[in-house]
């Protein structure tokens, strides 16, 4: 077995995903069967080998910083779930002072 | 069936050209078609009927006036549900974005609507574009016009069975891992993967974003090419795009020809293990190629058979990445309550699919300390040696060829709860989508096994897009000579009621 359901769980809260047990006992054994065939990368020699994260080559594209029209305040907050005040409301991020 | 939705892209822009018929008329047999075969395709998740004739009566009333007109003035145009629209809501498939009204329009759209393409209406697809069937949608799966039990492959199905049932003669999709040619070739029709880069992903909502590429569908190779060539060409606001003219793939289109040409066919992807029917049409293509004057030869790509593994290491790993966003705060679904974590957590176990978690959470492995060097990092150096596999190649042959799929459409529900078996629809695609470069998928008749259509994948290097529109266009003529129709008059799966 190359993950156990407890690391299962464990990655469902480093995703911030909210997960019943019947779906943790349903996605265990499918991420377990997942990781081992993905693990077959492993089988190959790529000592020296350079890694790639994109196919363009291209690096740092930078253009001009010129003032154009951007989204308003109505526009930006148009889907947001909760607006006060022109912002985003959010539920309390920080816990309360002890 | 309305003459109107069974002409080409082409034919109707010329005879709109020609005052024959008007955008209006176009897009109203296209509308009624919608009306008429969409509760049993299931397409579309949106049609945008008001906005599509109120557009088209100002291409109308713009050729009236005298003005020059493009080849998609007037040519309804399907788009998948992940293309920013303003006016229409984008639920890139998911309950997350429910109706989600996106305050900017995607570069690719904008084009589309500046050059007169009727915007008909967003279609169905796999969540986050995540998946080969569309049973990933968040809102039931699309069917494949061939036969109604099927799926029309994924993640772009609805914008092929939109194009195969004739209710667009052109549709937009995406490619990440196959997402165009799969379901086109499920479906019988064409759909091109550009070179990564070559069409922006500005507004276009993000899966993988070294992987993602948007592209053209379309029931034949010109149509195809059209549409490509309207949506492609170097975007400020994508900084991966490239700043590079666009291959001449219309011109390559019109002149379809491999005379001389250097064809590969992979090792790697012939021989036995895939379905003998859809084997037994790709070897029928590849003596034709022989036939017309290409000069075939065999080509070994050892790493190809590491790339499925590696696209599900390093797709998953962007994809964890990228739907961070999906938190519940800014815009889309918002539920649960507590602290923000509480809500964020919530949010996304209540608004996200199972493939999509699945996805979450395998890439979050990947990406963990500890594991990071095993798995992202390894399948990173696959990348590197599959690209080396392309170019060792392309120094021998023009172009590669292989099936686009192991098989024909499988039936809704075989592989819905089975990963593993649904990542391998995009088996002989996703190498492509690693290295960046340029594929197709052109029919090439249907499976002696149960009917079903089969695509022959050609595979060029970056920025040679054109070459695949030039071996597909004569591909496409012989076989219709061959068949005397196009493989598409054979689709039944809309008349047996």
């Amino acid at each position: 077995m190359s993950i156990t359901r407890d690391e299962v769980a464990h990655l469902a809260r480093l995703s911030r995903l909210a997960l019943s047990d019947e779906e943790l006992d349903h996605l265990a054994p499918q991420l377990d069967q997942i990781i081992s065939a993905v693990a077959q990368v492993q089988e190959v020699a790529a000592e020296g080998i350079p890694p790639t994260s994109h196919a363009t080559g291209l690096t740092n594209v930078f253009r001009d910083d010129e003032p154009a029209p951007c989204l308003t305040p109505e526009q930006a907050l148009s889907g947001a779930p909760e607006v006060e005040l022109q912002r985003f409301k959010v539920p309390r991020i920080l816990a309360e002072e002890p | 069936m309305d003459e109107l939705i069974t002409m080409t892209a082409a034919e109707l822009s010329a005879a709109m050209a020609a005052g024959d018929v008007s955008a209006a008329d176009v897009t109203e047999a296209h509308l009624d078609r919608i009306a008429a075969v969409d509760d049993r395709v299931k397409a579309f998740l949106h049609v945008a009927a008001d906005d599509a004739r109120a557009r088209a009566r100002e291409v109308d009333a713009r050729r009236k006036a005298g003005e020059p007109l493009g080849p998609l003035a007037g040519v309804p145009v399907a788009v998948k549900d992940l293309f920013t629209t303003i006016g229409m809501p984008t639920t890139c498939g998911s309950k997350i974005l429910g109706d989600w009204h996106p305050p900017y329009e995607s570069t690719i759209t904008q084009r589309l609507r500046n050059a007169g393409a009727i915007l008909i209406g967003k279609t169905n697809m796999d969540e986050f574009a995540m998946g080969s069937s569309t049973e990933n949608s968040g809102f039931g799966p699309s069917h494949n016009p061939w036969d109604l039990a099927k799926v029309p492959g994924g993640s772009s199905g609805g914008s092929a069975a939109a194009v195969a049932a004739h209710m667009a003669p052109l549709a937009l999709g995406t490619d990440t891992g196959g997402s165009i040619r799969q379901p086109a070739a499920v479906c019988g029709i064409v759909g091109t993967k550009p070179t990564y880069g070559g069409s922006s992903r500005y507004g276009v909502v993000a899966f993988a974003s070294s992987l993602d590429t948007p592209g053209p569908l379309g029931r034949t190779v010109l149509d195809t090419a059209l549409l490509h060539e309207v949506m492609s060409g170097h975007d400020p606001m994508d900084s991966t795009s490239i700043n590079a003219p666009v291959p001449p793939v219309v011109e390559a289109a019109r002149h379809g020809d491999v005379a001389g040409l250097r064809i590969g066919v992979v090792t790697e992807f012939a021989g036995d293990g895939y379905q003998p029917g859809v084997m037994a049409r790709f070897t029928e293509a590849v003596e034709l190629l022989e036939s017309l004057g290409a000069k075939v030869t065999e080509i070994s790509c050892p790493h190809f058979k590491y790339a499925l593994p590696a696209y599900y290491l390093i797709a998953p790993s962007e994809a964890s990445s990228n739907l961070a966003r999906f938190d519940g705060m800014r815009y889309g679904l918002r539920t649960g309550s507590g602290s923000a974590e509480d809500v964020m957590a919530a949010t996304r176990a209540a608004g996200f699919g199972a493939e999509v978690k699945r996805r979450i959470m395998l890439g979050t492995y990947a990406l963990s300390s500890g594991y990071y060097d095993a798995y992202y990092g390894k399948a990173q150096q696959v990348r590197t040696l599959i690209i080396q596999d392309f170019d060792a190649a392309f120094g021998q042959v023009d172009v590669l060829v292989s099936p686009a799929t192991p098989t024909t459409a499988f039936p809704i529900g075989e592989r819905a709860d089975d990963p593993m078996a649904m990542y391998l629809a995009d088996l002989f695609t996703i190498p492509t989508d690693l290295a960046g470069n340029a594929a197709i998928s052109v029919p090439c008749g249907l499976a002696d096994e149960d009917g079903l259509p089969a695509g022959l994948q050609v595979m060029a290097p970056p920025l040679a897009d054109d070459r695949l529109y030039r071996v597909a266009a004569a591909v496409e003529a012989a076989f219709n000579e061959r068949w005397g129709h196009p493989l598409l008059a054979d689709a039944k799966g809309l008349s047996a009621r």
